[in-house]
């Protein structure tokens, strides 16, 4: 059984106040995530990933398609007592300390009543605020209530995981940190569906990724299948800081950087680099297959002017 | 369990309002009445008891008014905007709970706020009596009648606040208050109409709530009886009222897109 079905989802929002007119926000959408998988939600900024996710948590209703998390329909609140959901720069009752927040959660959520201290005090610790337990919501940062959201999230020991930008608003040590405990998640066999529009992320996390833009679905596949080495081409470092002429008849542009030098070239002039550095007695450091990097494989599925709006990598 | 889930939401509900200082108006309250107690019983001869119930009850009535007013309207919208819904909503929630559970947040605050204020009244009564009359009972069945009229107001800020603005949703039912305080002179002008306006006026009498039948303030005051038929009557009265107004709610709240 997959751990999340999308099947045709769609979403069509009437805008406007006197004239009212139809915006489509997700265009028949379809997507299968296994089980134990992270998969990433890649897109610029109003890409409708945001949208994906509300129809996912029942928060929106499809305006056609539908969609089953773990076998069951998406309002089926068996089904929701399985699942965890970080939104985008969320926000909490800022009256409550975190303490009191988790564990109001924890009986939405249906946690056994001698069990809530218990995981409370163990998210609070997995998201590094051990110390801030007994602070009220209104003194923390952005990035600490990034991380209450996270632990609101994982508190009930959920099988799937909805992270909307999980990344947003934290420092580069709790970006790491959130990393590792997406990497622990996984370990345990979780399921995580997270949207970013922070590619180097997607890239480090994820098994496979979607690409959506305008609402639409321009691709879907394993990173290493998007990243892979389509390009034919290799790149080979050698040690010096000169070109000899006998290499220059092989390759054209060659990159100095402190006492090495890099060139990239067709992989049927490989052996014939190889052959010419040798000649010329010089140490070759690596040759490693030019992959498309995944923000190449994103730029490349938006036009030009499209990439150019919220891509970070 | 559906219980368990609207019992917290309600204790959440009621936890905002504690500490959003909502039961501060309570020093406003007993500031007022221990002032209305020495003023009466220095320049009112013979009618102080009359003059406190008047004007404790009234103030029982609009200082909750204002609460069950103004936190009512914001007790859906407010989720939404600020995004709190999307965290409850995720979990094994359903809507219908979430509405129901704001609803008894908000009454239940509204209850220990009027406990206390009654408590205000009858120390106001003793100071200004040097004791309590048995006709001092009908004050209970006077601030039961408030209450009742606080679970019909709260009920309709929650019905505007779950498809409309704040301050519409104000608007909405503070008109609605002021009109169904005279619900039983519109029910008088309409049994006198004629033509299109007897059933435009018997229509708008009978849709608003009758606040007016729920205002025993002034029988109180004078020591007046109140009967088991009313009691009943209007018990029933605010109850149905309540329930469909919040049932309103729920079915406009369970079709609602959370953008």
């Amino acid at each position: 059984m997959a751990a999340i079905e999308i099947i045709g989802l769609s979403k069509t929002y009437n805008v406007g106040f006197w004239r009212k007119r139809l915006k489509c926000a997700l265009r028949s959408l379809d997507l299968t995530i296994a089980q134990g998988e992270i998969f990433g939600f890649l897109g610029p900024n109003g890409a409708g990933k945001t949208t994906t996710l509300k129809l996912l948590m029942g928060l929106v209703f499809p305006s056609s398609g539908m969609a089953r998390i773990l076998g069951m329909e998406i309002n089926d609140p068996r089904m929701k007592a399985r699942i965890g959901f970080l939104p985008e720069q969320p926000y909490f009752y800022d009256y409550l300390t975190a303490t009191e927040l988790l564990e109001y959660y924890a009986q939405l959520s249906g946690v056994a009543a001698g069990d809530r201290r218990r995981r409370v005090s163990k998210v609070l610790e997995q998201v590094g605020l051990p110390d801030a337990a007994k602070v009220q919501l209104r003194k923390f940062s952005k990035g600490m209530l990034q991380r209450v959201g996270i632990a609101q999230a994982i508190l009930h020991d959920p099988e799937v995981l909805f992270f909307d930008e999980p990344m947003s608003g934290l420092d580069p040590i709790g970006r790491r940190q959130v990393r590792d405990l997406m990497e622990e998640l996984k370990r345990q066999g979780k399921t995580i569906f997270f949207s970013t529009h922070i590619l180097s992320d997607a890239e480090s996390l994820c098994d496979r990724v979607a690409i959506i833009h305008l609402g639409e679905l321009r691709g879907v596949g394993a990173v290493e299948d998007l990243t892979s080495s389509v390009e034919g081409r290799v790149e080979i470092v050698w040690l010096g800081n000169s070109v000899p002429a006998s290499v220059r008849t092989i390759v054209t542009e060659c990159h100095a950087s402190g006492d090495t030098m890099r060139a990239v070239l067709p992989e049927t002039q490989q052996d014939a680099m190889i052959d010419a550095l040798r000649r010329e007695h010089l140490r070759i450091v690596s040759i490693t297959p030019v992959r498309t990097s995944l923000e190449e494989y994103f730029v490349r599925k938006l036009k030009p002017s499209e990439a150019a709006a919220g891509v970070r990598s | 369990m559906s219980g368990a889930r609207v019992a917290h939401i309600a204790s959440n509900t009621f936890r905002e309002a504690v500490r959003d200082r909502v039961l501060y108006n309570l020093i406003a309250f007993a500031v007022l009445m221990s002032g209305a107690a020495i003023l009466v019983g220095q320049i009112s001869i013979g009618i102080e008891r009359l003059v406190v119930i008047n004007l404790g009850l009234t103030a029982v009535s609009l200082f909750g008014l204002v609460i069950a007013i103004f936190i009512g309207i914001g007790l859906v919208s407010k989720e939404i905007d600020k995004r709190t819904l999307y965290t409850v909503l995720s979990r094994p929630v359903r809507r219908w709970e979430f509405i129901v559970g704001k609803f008894f947040g908000l009454v239940g605050t509204l209850a220990v706020n009027t406990f206390f204020m009654a408590l205000g009244v009858f120390g106001a009564l003793l100071w200004v009596s040097h004791g309590f009359q048995l006709a001092d009972g009908w004050v209970l069945v006077a601030l039961y009648f408030i209450i009742l009229q606080f679970l019909i107001i709260t009920a309709l800020a929650l019905l505007f606040s779950s498809f409309s603005s704040p301050l519409l949703s104000a608007v909405f039912a503070f008109a609605l208050f002021v009109i169904g305080s005279f619900a039983e002179d519109l029910r008088g002008f309409a049994a006198m109409a004629q033509g299109a306006v007897h059933w435009l006026a018997a229509g708008v009498a009978y849709l608003v709530p009758n606040f007016s039948s729920l205002n025993v303030v002034s029988s109180v005051a004078h020591g007046q009886p109140i009967s088991a038929q009313l009691v009943f009557s209007n018990t029933l009265y605010a109850l149905l009222y309540t329930a469909m107004a919040v049932s309103g709610a729920v079915l406009i709240f369970e079709r609602r897109n959370l953008k």
